[in-house]
């Protein structure tokens, strides 16, 4: 076993994962990378058809043609989250020519990718590097995946294959729609998902890409949101997604009275804080509880005539209402939640295509994740340091990715509005499980039970001291949860390191270990 | 022999399932599933053991189905489950926490007063949040038939165990007779005020006011009751039953069932229910008490709910059921008094006052004579605007320095 290294914050980390040197987390702005970026090789016009047509006979021929073989990585995107039909698909392929040891590396996992545990059981996957959801985060808390899990958020995804931390041997690409040449975006189709943001940075660096799509239209396919010039093969497949499962009709605003009171309290907070104010931006996310926190913004911004010049998305219908009323200039977006935010992103220039390079890449020359206003994430645990954990829950198992979580961390106001516990679950606790952002960069912590402000942030307190809102200190929270709840006992791990949590510039903020 | 509690449906959150079946030996054996084995397995057990050990269960085995229960709800489902398969006249009862060892006023405000399921624990443990000036566990309609029982314990341990943040802990108990045996899980479990449903006569009053005394062991007890008028007989009997008893302090009116029994359909106007509710508030007035309107029922027409709460307020009830808690903040603010009301009640406080320093016999205002329940009023609502945070305690001094 490597020897184990304790990073700034704290944490004991083994000083190689899978075999590689890590650099240990050094805080936040700390660590000075050097150097070049990656560099993919330089390939010619003469290898490829001049009619530009891409097209080969289906997706094992493509993985042929692309070089699979034993250990490679392969990427993928999740912009059809639950309803994506290729990554399973691909996995079969490969156990099926018989290759061993691969990598997988998604942008991100979902239920519906349960079955890849069988690959990784056989040996076809060696591990993943991507978010570890449900049953596969089981898998792997378990101590039963072959290689050590990396879990990066969207920002440190594309900083990792930027800066050659990760190199993607084969990029698999599902588009909704995609010409011969292989210029794809994910407007239109059967399996219309928006933008295909998180598979930029694979079409840039993989030595291999393939475009595979249920919608091929001549060339040329506009807006080429993937250009086909970094693309070798494109596929055709009857079906890559599941409609309903991709983007649902209608996201749904939360009903659960306490997750009502949560959001009127955040929302009663900014304003009183003096945040909603004309020019400024948002981000407030996708889940139930932030759909009515955006409503209730929308409601103080019509009441008080103020507009704000930007939101950032995860789009859906009500952030597209508050576009077309003209309360929101532009929509940055990242992903697009339902059939609305598809069509809005389609027909209106002011609903902009984003990526994890323009909105979260730190090893860069600034992103617009710094410039957001307010942040409203959610967490699995905050302990009273204000740090956060969106990985783990408290009994040990990974259970969720890090998403975009991290980069907006870097956000002017960040606030979680969270639960204080979760069917006796606290979410309020002395220390997180696991260390996913430090506390420094959070915020303001909202509950059904009152809300705590960092310390480091006494220009809020002094803007909502004399507001009637329930202001608490972050441990009379956690002990008012305990008071409830009773006093949480800890899980129990084994020595062996499961998956390391990195921060956005790449180095290991945190691991996770195998629970007993 | 096999006794059950609780609920296991997928919607059961903060619940659990209990089945004991006692056994001829080999001790105890508790199977515990729950998602929160990590954190709380551990006293989940010893909780259990104590409580078997409490009723001198020495060979059972007992199963739970947790859904993250609290120490409370564990404790009633087991208790419960227990109590199907032995005979005994002990109760378990977690200790009665500090914050819920208050009493109430006959006078305080009772805007908003939110139904909570009486079996239904996930609703209550966050109940107190939402500001309804009452909570009401509710042991009577919210409750199947073969459930009751269970969630007699249940209530009585939420009464303990729950902090409800000072909102006045209501019980509403079963028709009488069969309410009457709900009583002793309540009484002795420092609940603020008892509803009673369906009443018809000031005899069932009497009958309730019996059995609490004889619990209380005196007459001398600080539970409030509130009678519900569901019937055309109640609303004939209106006055006698408000005055049956001194610890009556608001009387309520059930339109549902009330609109049923005249054989008129309830509408959003509310034209059948306008003799009845006029009713209500005059034979409160005559009591003394205050009168309380029905629920509003249909939970995402806030609008619907605002006007129906300005009309309830013209006709003179004080108050109304809430069965949600976004129902809470509107029927609050509607039964506030307005800018107005409060202006003219200081201004009829201050001149009374001064009356009496002068040791006048009369009060007047702008060379207007007030009469003493005008003033009375005014004190009302001086308490009700403090209450609602809209008037500060010391607005006197305020008041004089301006």
């Amino acid at each position: 076993m490597s020897k184990m290294i304790k990073n700034v914050s704290g944490r004991m980390i083994p000083e190689y994962i899978n075999g590689k040197k890590i650099i240990p987390f050094q805080g936040v702005g700390k660590f000075m990378p050097s150097g070049r970026k990656a560099m993919p090789r330089i390939p010619t016009c003469a290898d490829f058809p001049p009619d530009g047509n891409k097209l080969v006979k289906n997706l094992k021929d493509a993985l042929l043609r692309a070089g699979v073989s034993d250990g490679k990585t392969i990427s993928t995107h999740h912009h059809f989250r639950n309803g994506d039909l290729i990554a399973v698909k691909i996995f079969k392929i490969i156990r099926e020519l018989g290759y061993k040891d691969m990598v997988w590396f998604p942008s991100a996992s979902f239920p519906c990718h349960e079955p890849l545990i069988e690959f990784l059981e056989d040996g076809t996957i060696h591990h993943i590097e991507g978010s570890m959801n449900g049953p596969l985060g089981k898998f792997c808390s378990e101590g039963k995946m072959k290689g050590v899990a990396v879990l990066r958020s969207h920002g440190g995804r594309y900083q990792a294959v930027q800066d050659g931390d990760i190199e993607i041997d084969i990029a698999v690409i599902a588009a909704p729609a995609a010409d011969p040449f292989g210029n794809a975006n994910g407007l239109t189709g059967p399996s219309a998902c928006g933008l295909l943001g998180f598979a930029l940075a694979d079409s840039q660096y993989a030595e291999k890409v393939i475009v595979v799509t249920d919608n091929l239209v001549p060339f040329p396919c506009i807006p080429w949101q993937i250009q086909g010039n970094y693309v070798d093969f494109v596929v055709e497949e009857e079906k890559i997604g599941i409609p309903e499962k991709i983007v649902s009709g209608t996201t749904q605003m939360t009903r659960s009275p306490d997750r009502l009171l949560i959001a009127e309290l955040t929302s009663k907070f900014c304003e009183e804080a003096g945040l909603i104010k004309d020019g400024f931006s948002f981000q407030t996310g996708a889940g139930g509880t932030s759909l009515v926190i955006s409503t209730f913004f929308r409601d103080i911004m019509r009441e008080k005539g103020i507009k704000a010049r930007f939101a950032r998305a995860g789009s859906n219908k009500y952030l597209v209402e508050m576009l077309e009323e003209g309360l929101v200039e532009y929509i940055l977006d990242g992903q697009t939640f339902d059939l609305e935010g598809v069509r809005s992103m389609r027909e209106n220039p002011n609903h902009v295509n984003t990526s994890p390079f323009t909105s979260y890449n730190y090893h860069s020359k600034g992103n617009f994740a710094s410039m957001v206003d307010i942040v409203i994430l959610g967490a699995t645990e905050v302990d009273v340091n204000f740090n956060g954990n969106v990985v783990t829950h408290s009994d040990g198992y990974l259970l969720h990715g890090i998403g975009g979580w991290q980069n907006c961390l870097f956000g002017k106001t960040v606030i979680l509005p969270v639960p204080l516990f979760r069917d006796r679950i606290p979410v309020i606790v002395d220390e997180v499980t696991t260390l996913c952002g430090p506390g420094e960069m959070i915020d303001v912590i909202v509950t059904e039970r009152g809300i705590a402000i960092n310390p480091l942030r006494k220009d809020l307190f002094e803007k909502v001291k004399n507001s009637n809102l329930p202001i608490k200190t972050i441990q009379e929270l956690k002990d008012e949860a305990e008071k409830i709840c009773g006093k949480p006992g800890k899980p129990e791990f084994t020595d062996k390191v499961v998956a390391a949590i990195k921060w956005v510039d790449g180095t290991v903020i945190d691991v996770v270990r195998q629970v007993k | 022999m096999t006794g059950i509690a609780g609920n296991k449906d997928d919607s059961a959150r903060s619940d659990c399932f209990v089945r004991v079946s006692l056994t001829k030996k080999s001790g105890i054996k508790i199977d515990l599933q729950t998602k929160v084995d990590t954190l709380y397995g551990d006293s989940i057990r010893k909780l259990c053991l104590d409580i078997l050990n409490f009723f001198e269960v020495k060979n059972a085995k007992v199963e739970i189905e947790d859904k993250g229960a609290l120490d409370f709800i564990i404790a009633a489902r087991l208790e419960s489950a227990i109590k199907e398969v032995i005979t005994s006249e002990k109760e378990y009862l977690l200790p009665l926490i500090k914050e819920n060892n208050y009493f109430t006023d006959k006078k305080i405000a009772r805007r908003s007063r939110l139904y909570l399921p009486g079996n239904s624990p996930k609703l209550m443990i966050n109940a107190g949040i939402y500001s309804a000036d009452g909570v009401i566990l509710d042991l009577e309609d919210s409750v199947a038939p073969d459930k009751k029982n269970e969630a007699r314990y249940l209530v009585r341990n939420a009464l303990r165990s729950v902090d409800f943040y000072g909102a006045e802990r209501m019980v509403r108990i079963n028709q009488i007779p069969d309410g009457l045996n709900d009583l002793k899980y309540i009484v002795p479990h420092n609940v603020n005020l008892i509803l009673i449903p369906k009443c018809e006569t000031p005899a069932q009053i009497k009958q309730v006011d019996k059995k609490i005394n004889e619990i209380a062991k005196t007459s001398d007890h600080r539970i409030h009751l509130m009678p519900i008028i569901e019937s055309a007989l109640g609303v004939i009997n209106a006055y006698s039953i408000a005055s049956a008893s001194k610890h009556i302090v608001a009387m309520a009116i059930g339109l549902e069932d009330y609109t049923a029994d005249i054989g008129a359909q309830r509408t959003e106007e509310g034209q059948e229910s306008f003799y009845a509710r006029s009713v209500i508030v005059n034979a409160s007035a005559a009591a003394g008490i205050q009168a309380i309107d029905s629920v509003y029922s249909d939970v995402s027409n806030m609008e619907g709910l605002k006007e129906n709460v300005a009309h309830s307020k013209a006709l003179g009830f004080v108050g109304m059921g809430c069965i949600h808690p976004r129902q809470v903040g509107i029927i609050n603010a509607g039964y506030n008094p307005g800018a107005a009301e409060i202006e003219k009640a200081k201004t009829i406080v201050l001149a009374f006052e001064e009356a009496q320093r002068k040791g006048l016999g009369v009060v007047a205002v702008k060379s207007k004579m007030i009469d003493l329940p005008v003033v009375k009023r005014a004190i009302d609502t001086i308490n009700t605007a403090i209450t609602a945070g809209l008037l500060k305690e010391n607005w006197k001094e305020t008041t004089e320095n301006e």
